[in-house]
């Protein structure tokens, strides 16, 4: 269970340029400082925002580490969505709260 | 002198970044609404401003997370997300830390609470201060509850530490204003961003302007994500300011459910001395 890892490091991207840029050269060296399982590794190296948000990352950090990787806002939502239709409900974390997928509103305005 | 003035107000990003794609007419009120707040600051002679707000892993994270933080600074830095993307300037944003430790001491006899010396913020502070104090000249003591990763503190310490607040503010010399922001129903960052439960943010709003206590303690954090998203744990930012003001009946000054800036954007005033 390291997914106070993969959510640190994204934590630690947002706010640290320089390790934002070691992280996209010598990545393997950067993440090695986390202890992270192969899935989130993986998830990592593929920036599969999907696979992270199912993991459990709080979207408050996974938005800006979709940013950073050129997601535009819509994109960052699909790949949401696209997480949860091919991993399933969210596993771990804030989301896992409810019913794994972020929301069971009684009531939409949209 | 004590407390001046109490109320609330939302810090939806989208109100400066996506600004524009909100229907004029309800950017106008929403906006004649904020000035009427900002004016309420100036007409009570407002010296210091202390916001209660909840923000989103700009400063603290798991490894040492605050339930309840004051900042005691120098000066604060904000907003800490992109300029071009907020479309808020960064800028220096004057403190009060001789204020701030004054609060933090008083406030320490019944709640315990971190203080920050370095502390940036971001949207959750600065949007509010964009529409509230544009030329930054008002010093800001903010105060963060977390709202964002539970654990999270049970409401009932929550409206212990607005109680708190507000003994310490009357012990002040300085006209201070209260304000809180964040809470109505929101998921923010996730695959229903955009989806609002306007019911629930009107119930809400209506028990925070009639400071009914027992009905605020009664929400769960279960019931609150389910029906109102993870954005809505932030009404503890409105609770607590609820808590410090339960002399007075509130008043809202604007509610609209504005999808694209994915919450209803409430201003209220919670408190305005006679
Ligand atoms: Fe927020």
């Amino acid at each position: 269970m390291s997914l106070y890892y993969v959510q640190k490091l994204l934590y630690n991207l947002n706010r640290d340029p320089a390790l934002k840029e070691r992280f996209d050269t010598e990545q393997g060296a950067v993440v090695g400082d986390y202890d992270l399982s192969e899935e989130e590794l993986g998830a990592l190296r593929a920036i599969d925002i999907g696979l992270l948000y199912v993991l459990g990352v709080n979207g408050q950090l996974l938005m800006h580490f979709a940013t950073m990787n050129g997601f535009s806002w819509d994109a960052y939502i699909q790949a949401m969505r696209d997480g949860l239709e091919k991993h399933g409900p969210v596993r771990a974390g804030l989301y896992a709260m409810v019913d794994g997928k972020g929301a069971t509103s009684t009531k939409e305005t949209l | 002198m004590t407390l001046v003035y109490a109320g609330t107000c939302c810090h939806a990003p989208g109100m400066t970044s996506r600004a524009e794609m909100a229907a004029p007419e309800t950017r106008k009120q929403l906006h004649d609404a904020f000035a009427r707040q900002r004016q309420a600051l100036i007409d009570t002679g407002t010296e210091a401003l202390v916001m209660v707000s909840s923000e989103h892993f700009a400063n603290f994270f798991m490894d040492n997370m605050p339930t309840y933080s004051i900042g005691m600074a120098d000066a604060y830095e904000g907003p800490i997300e992109d300029p071009d993307w907020l479309k808020i300037k960064r800028t220096k944003i004057p403190a009060n830390p001789d204020l701030s430790l004054r609060l933090i001491n008083e406030v320490m006899h019944t709640v315990d609470v971190c203080y920050a010396q370095e502390w940036k913020f971001d949207h959750g502070m600065s949007v509010p201060l964009h529409f509230l104090t544009p030329a930054y000249d008002l010093p800001i003591v903010p105060v963060n509850i977390n709202c964002q990763n539970p654990p999270l503190s049970p409401l009932h310490r929550t409206w212990e530490l607005g109680k708190a607040l507000r003994r310490a503010i009357d012990l002040a010399p300085e006209k201070i204003a209260l304000i809180g922001t964040g809470g109505t129903s929101h998921w923010p960052c996730t695959p229903d961003s955009g989806r609002i439960n306007e019911d629930w943010d009107q119930v809400l709003l209506d028990q925070l302007i009639h400071k009914r206590k027992d009905a605020l303690l009664a929400y769960t954090d279960e019931k609150t994500i389910s029906e109102a998203g993870p954005g809505a744990f932030e009404m503890r930012t409105s609770l607590c300011v609820a808590a410090a003001t339960e002399d007075q009946t509130g008043e809202i000054w604007f509610s609209e459910a504005i999808p694209i800036y994915a919450t209803t954007c409430s201003i209220t005033t919670l408190y305005m001395v006679e």
